[in-house]
């Protein structure tokens, strides 16, 4: 009886966020006809690979302690980067794709310099880098977006290929997370930057190499969206960052860092899906939506939270 | 008038499968200490929480004043005068002392704040308590002592009449120690009634009327300070007796492992020399402040040195980072396990295997299997207690965190071990245990140096004690000096304030 019990708790501080997304879907399946088609459930995961991968980005950062508030732009950047040389020549699909991911690994490189050697903190230091990388982008591209035309480029985009590239990226970062050192110094820099360093973790180093991932997941999240589109825009991804900052968070990563999990971003970031496309399919009303999204990511965090302070 | 400040009948608290505290009972008269004691995880600290109100207990009464409470929130208890100094400070730093003191109760005049007032009122205060600071020097720049001093300025001006004083003399020297001492005397004359946690036991004993001690959530005993010894209270503390408190033991001394030859960082110490053998451990004594921790925190690569050189086995280092010390077999157990030692989100496994991950790398991955083996091999030999290696260190008590440290770096199989205050805040079995780890790791041949401040404990443990004061050797002294009884606390203490 009394074991039970405690299993109930383990169970609901483990797996709180789960819960809300299983409830979230449980009650779509019952009044949505359309959503408990498959093509939707694609759909949904199609929809959330883009964000998905910039919250797996975020998720490393904000484990450190940090934030990330460049990668809206950075898709951008990621996506007239790419589109510039295609235009040129739509078969030079491998140097855009390079291209476009060393560009946004340089202004990740940027943030993390300041951050760990120039001690900016990290909101403030990537505040400007927003917007020094969104002004980059439309110098680079004299304002205008670029028509792609690239028929090999597109099929990044096509059917089920966003989803495969996300899911290979969460499954690679799940495994640098728990199975690799790079992982376990993350953690331990998070957690408490001084033991960490009093431990011999090269900190400063770390806290590099995880701005410039982040900046590397937004450039290929950046030309997944210029292929889903056919463009390369530099008005694309403003305000990307909130969503992928909230999947993360949803997903149980401490602001304050040393806390985190792939899966977990992995839920927050289909909690958030589930919750475009659902309100969608029930005709709410766009701004309704955003309001609705706040309580509901709100609410599920208090779960989230709640549920783990009782086993306290 | 009432008889009880506080009396507290047949308390209980139950934690989810434990009992952290039961049937606890004890009355405090106006104008008396009141000491508590007990080993870290006794219920000390449930206790005085059920007391200010943060937990409301399960079973039993706390009357105050002859008043019972009930339901009530730390904000209503602090109203009703039951203040607490807290072990671990959280001051405003950038705040002024003046703002300290009247915060919650700002003096206002037609809607603004009154601060010439609140600097004129906070000034009289400060002189009055023999504080030499202006009342517009920001907190951040006083010392802990200092800050305590400001906290118990703040609850008595709420008109407290109960003080609750948690472990306040861990972080003072000796000096400071007896300033607070003096404010004591001076509050119970204004019949305040003092509960004093502490596990400096002389202290209370010198202090106390009355000594209440727990053991494992349990009420032991309330005895009056005269009618008990040192040995006894320990005895009821632990419920077994210790025969002795430093399990020192001789071992075989080798050469000289590691020598530190005029060391200086300009500014806090100046031509340090020193040189400590295989087996041995060495004493570092000293007062709080005399840059004893600056130091040993050079020598890892915490902090810069200016001049001198750290040998090792002959060859001379250069340590630039804690990594150049860790890869040279250099571990330290620092002095703030909080700060510099833990990762207190993260599991035990994964604090004792960070400095050592590079031992476990198959390949691409940590070899976890062999990570976990080598962890519970530690947790075995160091007797830490936890449902499972893969518990978070936070949840810990202090003497089991301070085992998790020693396992991460035992780990490192370390040849110079340094301890920065080893033994700070944890209670008398695990410190038994800890000084037994010692021994052993001296048998093995490891170099020991060992930073304390507790006299008795340099005492009892050191092969060869060496005191600093203002940054420079002062004083050296032998074991034969100390076993023989030539050498005293009191010879210690005076090369420790001995001016350069």
């Amino acid at each position: 009886m009394k074991i039970k019990k405690l299993n109930g708790m383990e169970f609901a501080k483990k797996y709180g966020i789960l819960i809300v997304l299983i409830i979230m879907w449980i009650i779509m399946l019952s009044v949505s006809p359309t959503f408990r088609t498959t093509d939707n459930a694609v759909n949904i995961l199609r929809q959330v690979s883009v964000n998905g991968i910039i919250a797996i980005g975020m998720t490393f950062v904000i484990m450190t302690g940090g934030i990330d508030l460049t990668v809206g732009s950075l898709i951008a950047v990621s996506g007239v980067v790419a589109g510039s040389i295609l235009v040129a020549n739509p078969d030079n699909v491998i140097l855009a794709i390079i291209a476009a991911i060393i560009v946004c690994g340089f202004f990740g490189a940027i943030n993390g310099f300041f951050v760990a050697y120039m001690r900016v903190p990290a909101f403030v230091a990537t505040l400007a880098g927003m917007t020094i990388a969104r002004g980059f982008a439309y110098v680079y591209s004299d304002g205008k977006p670029y028509t792609l035309a690239s028929e090999n480029f597109s099929l990044i985009g096509k059917g089920s290929v966003p989803i495969i590239i996300f899911l290979i990226i969460a499954l690679i970062s799940h495994i640098i997370l728990s199975k690799m050192k790079f992982g376990r110094y993350i953690y331990a820099t998070g957690g408490n930057l001084k033991a960490a360093s009093a431990s011999g973790v090269k900190v400063k180093a770390i806290l590099l190499k995880v701005y410039i991932l982040g900046g590397v997941l937004a450039g290929i999240a950046g030309i997944v969206l210029a292929s889903r589109t056919n463009s390369g825009q530099p008005a694309v991804g403003t305000g990307y960052e909130t969503d992928a900052i909230a999947a993360a968070v949803i997903g149980g990563t401490s602001m304050t860092g040393g806390v985190g999990t792939i899966g977990g971003t992995l839920i927050g970031i289909l909690i958030i899906g589930t919750l475009n496309n659902g309100l969608n399919l029930l005709d709410v009303s766009s701004y309704y939506q955003q309001i609705i999204k706040g309580l509901i990511i709100l609410g599920a965090v208090c779960f989230d939270i709640h549920s783990k302070g009782s086993s306290r | 008038m009432e008889e009880y400040r506080l009396e507290v009948r047949n308390l209980h608290k139950k934690f989810p499968g434990v009992y952290a505290v039961k049937g606890v009972s004890f009355q405090i008269k106006p104008g008396e200490v009141h000491a508590l004691v007990g080993e870290n995880g006794a219920g000390k600290s449930t206790l005085m929480k059920m007391i200010t109100g943060e937990y409301t207990p399960d079973e039993g009464e706390i009357y105050h004043n002859g008043k019972l409470l009930k339901n009530r929130s730390i904000t209503d208890s602090q109203k009703e005068g039951i203040a607490m100094i807290h072990q671990e400070l959280a001051p405003l730093p950038e705040m002024s002392i003046a703002e300290n003191i009247f915060l919650g109760q700002e003096m206002m005049s037609g809607g603004f704040l009154n601060d010439k007032v609140m600097n004129l009122e906070a000034e009289k205060i400060l002189k009055e308590y023999g504080m030499s600071y202006g009342p517009k020097t920001k907190v951040g720049k006083l010392s802990v002592a200092q800050i305590q001093m400001l906290e118990i300025i703040k609850a008595v001006r709420k008109n407290a009449d109960i003080i609750i004083m948690d472990e306040p003399t861990s972080s003072l020297s000796d000096e400071e120690s007896q300033i607070l001492f003096k404010i004591i005397e001076e509050l119970l004359e204004k019949q305040v009634a003092i509960i004093y946690i502490s596990h400096r036991l002389d202290e209370i004993l010198s202090l106390a009327n009355q000594i209440t001690v727990l053991r494992d959530g349990e009420y032991i005993k309330t005895v009056p300070a005269t009618g008990v010894t040192k040995d006894q209270l320990v005895e009821m503390m632990v419920g077994r007796t210790l025969d002795n408190i430093y399990p020192k033991e001789s071992v075989e001394i080798g050469d000289v492992l590691f020598q530190i030859k005029n060391l200086s960082s300009q500014g806090v110490f100046k031509d340090v020399n020193f040189e400590v053998r295989a087996g041995e451990i060495l004493g570092i004594s000293g007062l709080m402040g005399a840059g004893r921790s600056e130091i040993m925190n050079s020598i890892f690569g915490i902090d810069k040195y200016d001049s001198g050189e750290i040998i090792l086995e002959g060859k001379k280092l250069q340590i630039k980072s804690t990594k150049d010390a860790i890869d040279n077999k250099i571990a330290m157990v620092s002095e703030d396990r909080k700060l510099f030692g833990l990762i207190l989100c993260r599991s035990i496994k994964e604090n004792i295997s960070l400095p050592n991950l590079h031992k476990y790398h198959k390949s691409l991955f940590v070899n976890e299997s062999k990570e976990k083996e080598s962890v519970k091999q530690y947790k075995e030999s160091l007797g830490i207690k936890c449902a499972s290696v893969n518990v978070n260190v936070g949840t810990l008590s202090g003497g089991n965190q301070q085992k998790v440290v020693l396992a991460k770096w035992l780990l490192s199989n370390p040849k110079v071990l340094i301890l920065d205050e080893p033994t700070r805040g944890i209670d008398v079995g695990a410190k038994f245990e800890i000084y037994k780890i010692m021994v052993e790791l001296a048998r093995q041949g490891i170099a020991i140096i060992m930073v304390s401040s507790d006299l008795p404990e340099v005492m009892g443990m050191s092969d060869r004690i060496l005191v600093v004061s203002s940054g420079k050797v002062t004083g050296c002294f032998s074991r034969d000096d100390i076993v023989s009884g030539r050498i005293t606390q009191k010879n210690l203490l005076s090369s420790a304030l001995q001016e350069v």
